[in-house]
């Protein structure tokens, strides 16, 4: 057990969420466990509604648990202070949404950047890491556009350099290629096959079993419990 | 990490410029009224103090007749109760520096082809110590003018200016009714007095002679009043007492006979004269910061609009790794920014107004550095209680229920 734990990014036991809703408590995930290693590449599949985004926002110290313990590079994120996960968020991880959610009236630059501003990183330093991974995910000449100026291909690329640029051990991304067309969503994901193999752990929830494929193991949700977890079958080249 | 801060704060403000400028021209209006009616009421005690300094200090007056409920009643024989030897009398006592009885009224006088009305004061040289009064040209009468009820005159500022315009006054023949009187001397001028009479439009001669040739008093060495100057103010209750139970005793008042004479504590009035407008003062800031506090309420209201509109955003902010005291100070500094804007701007238009004012209108204007430090540290107070609240409850948002936020 010990040598394990030490491996894993993520250690989930027995993790439960219920919203409150209407109609009295709904149990959205009911007692999930999980482990993720180092490096891994892992996709989420499931219906629609069965809690993969529930999950993730856990994971991605969004949200907080209603059971259960997560571990997230060993530390037990289920008992932090808001402070503290916030820290988590900006150094340990990186969330990329299904929705870019880059903010508006803000350079590329500016926007990738911001993690860097939270972490206390000065201005010059910042300049250059953010020019970096712009570089990095394909758009160093876009550094100075605003985001409403570039395709959602481009921005969800942004979006992954500003998930990287505190140099995380862990991305998250949660329907990350849902609002692109399927040409862009190759590039993205091969983006993700790219930092994958430079040692960055990628846990993404999809529909689509093609996307699905470029990872390396494969988990299934279903009514908030995990169904299946086994390794691709036949990894891409 | 302040720099990147005040760069957003600034971006934010400038992405619905003219929400800003409204929002700040409520912190614009409160400044400016503030430092316009500080300027308007330090402007106000400055004058009453410089009038109180010219007054001369620790003065009362003794004014004959009796003081009652229906006012102030004569003497039943139209003979001035007070006379010459009761002054003489009251300069014998502990605690009184000068005593000057004096005789006034206004009089015709006339220089050549000129005529001018004036004050005409007889009284003792004492009066002008008590004044603090000095002469600047010439020089002043003596005891012995007095004894003597030689006709020479001081006159004020005003008075040679509108009698004589360029010559020198000093050594010149004027009249007052149709006696001639040589000018000795020309005072320093007092301006205005607290009822806002020119004093410098007086004519000082002794007392004696005022009452032979000039007022033509029936009862000689009889006054209507006497100057009296205490050592102190401390010692001013103390000296009134008195003065009142040694005139009591000259005048052979029994017990039960009321006062034949009155008297009026002319610092004590100077003093009420001042915290009046102390009290106007204070009065004005304290009005003029209402609308201080209407801006405040101003920025609050646009906060909270502002943090409703952003609180996606702030999700995203808060994902990315911005802790409640990052989206906090975010928040509050944007809320100091347009309210130290705006004090700024308040600023600047409440000191043109206040100039204005004492251009066109030539009232006494003053603007300390004080006062506006007073309104920029009330501007940040202001950002700062008016942005918490707002700055708080975006803070306090939940990261994932901002994200869902249409
Ligand atoms: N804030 C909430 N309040 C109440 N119920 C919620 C809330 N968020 C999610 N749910 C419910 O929890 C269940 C799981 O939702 P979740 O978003 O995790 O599903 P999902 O697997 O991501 O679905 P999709 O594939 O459509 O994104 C759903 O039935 C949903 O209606
Ligand atoms: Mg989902």
């Amino acid at each position: 057990m010990g040598p394990v734990a030490n491996e894993s990014v993520i250690r989930v036991v027995g993790l439960g969420k219920s919203y409150e809703t209407a109609a009295g408590l709904f149990p959205a995930l009911k007692g999930v466990n999980l482990d993720i290693q180092s490096g891994e590449y892992i996709a989420i599949m499931g219906p629609s509604g069965s809690g993969k985004s529930t999950f993730m926002n856990l994971l991605g110290c969004l949200d907080t648990p209603s059971m259960g313990d997560y571990f997230l590079a060993g530390s037990n994120v289920a008992q932090m202070a808001k402070d503290d996960l916030a820290i988590l968020r900006n150094r340990t991880l990186g969330f990329v949404f299904q929705g870019f959610n880059l903010l508006p009236r803000m350079s590329l630059q500016d926007n990738v950047a911001l993690p860097l501003v939270y972490a206390g990183v000065d201005k010059e330093t910042r300049r250059a890491k953010a020019r970096e991974l712009l570089g990095k995910v394909g758009l160093g000449q876009y550094a100075e556009s605003q985001p409403n100026r570039i395709s959602g291909g481009q921005q969800q690329r942004v979006a992954i350099a500003r998930a990287l640029v505190n140099a995380p051990r862990l991305i998250l991304a949660d329907e990350p290629t849902g609002n692109l067309d399927s040409h862009t969503s190759e590039e993205i994901m091969r983006l993700f096959g790219e930092l994958n193999a430079e040692g960055i752990t990628i846990v993404l929830v999809t529909h689509e079993p093609d996307i699905a494929a470029h990872a390396k193991r494969q988990v299934k949700f279903l009514d908030g419990e995990i169904v299946s977890d086994h390794l691709t079958e036949h990894a891409p080249a | 990490m302040l720099k990147a801060m005040l760069g957003e704060a600034w971006l934010a403000m400038g992405a619905n410029r003219l929400r800003t400028a409204l929002t700040m021209l409520g912190m614009v209006i409160g400044v400016g009224a503030v430092v316009i009616m500080m300027a308007i009421g330090q402007g106000a005690q400055y004058a009453v103090q410089q009038t109180i300094s010219t007054m001369g200090s620790n003065l009362f007056i003794v004014l004959s007749g009796s003081f009652t409920a229906s006012g102030v009643r004569s003497g039943s024989a139209g003979a001035p109760s007070l006379n010459v030897a009761d002054a003489d009398a009251i300069a014998e006592l502990d605690g009184v520096m000068n005593v000057a009885p004096t005789h006034q009224g206004t009089r015709q006088l006339v220089y050549g082809s000129q005529n001018w009305s004036s004050q005409v004061i007889g009284t003792t040289p004492a009066f002008l110590d008590a004044r603090a009064w000095n002469i600047v040209n010439g020089a002043g009468f003596g005891d012995s003018d007095v004894r003597s009820s030689t006709r020479v005159a001081i006159i004020g500022k005003t008075v040679a200016e509108n009698l004589f315009g360029a010559d020198d006054p000093v050594g010149k023949t004027m009249r007052i009714q149709q006696n001639p009187f040589l000018v000795i001397g020309v005072l320093g001028s007092k301006g205005q007095n607290l009822d806002g009479r020119d004093q410098d439009d007086t004519v000082i001669i002794p007392l004696s002679t005022a009452q032979r040739k000039v007022f033509g008093t029936p009862f000689l060495g009889s006054v209507r009043m006497i100057m009296v100057q205490a050592d102190s103010a401390e010692a001013m209750p103390k000296v009134m007492e008195n003065v009142t139970s040694l005139l009591r005793q000259r005048h052979r008042l029994r017990e039960g006979m009321p006062d034949d004479f009155f008297m009026r504590n002319l610092s004590a009035a100077a003093e009420s004269e001042a915290e009046t407008t102390r009290t106007m003062s204070i009065l004005l800031g304290a009005i003029a910061s209402i609308s201080l506090l209407v801006g405040g309420i101003g920025i609050m209201n646009i906060m909270l609009v502002s943090v409703t509109e952003r609180t996606r955003e702030i999700g995203i902010r808060m994902a990315i790794g911005a802790r409640q005291k990052d989206i906090l100070s975010q928040f509050l500094l944007e809320a100091v920014m347009i309210s130290f804007a705006g004090c700024l701007l308040g600023l600047l238009i409440g000191l043109g107004v206040a100039l204005g004012i004492n251009l066109f209108t030539g009232m006494v204007i003053v603007v300390s550095g004080s006062a506006a430090l007073i309104a920029f540290a009330v501007a940040a107070g202001v950002g700062i209680f008016f942005g918490w609240y707002p700055a708080q409850k975006a803070a306090r948002l939940d990261p994932i229920e901002a994200l869902r936020y249409q």
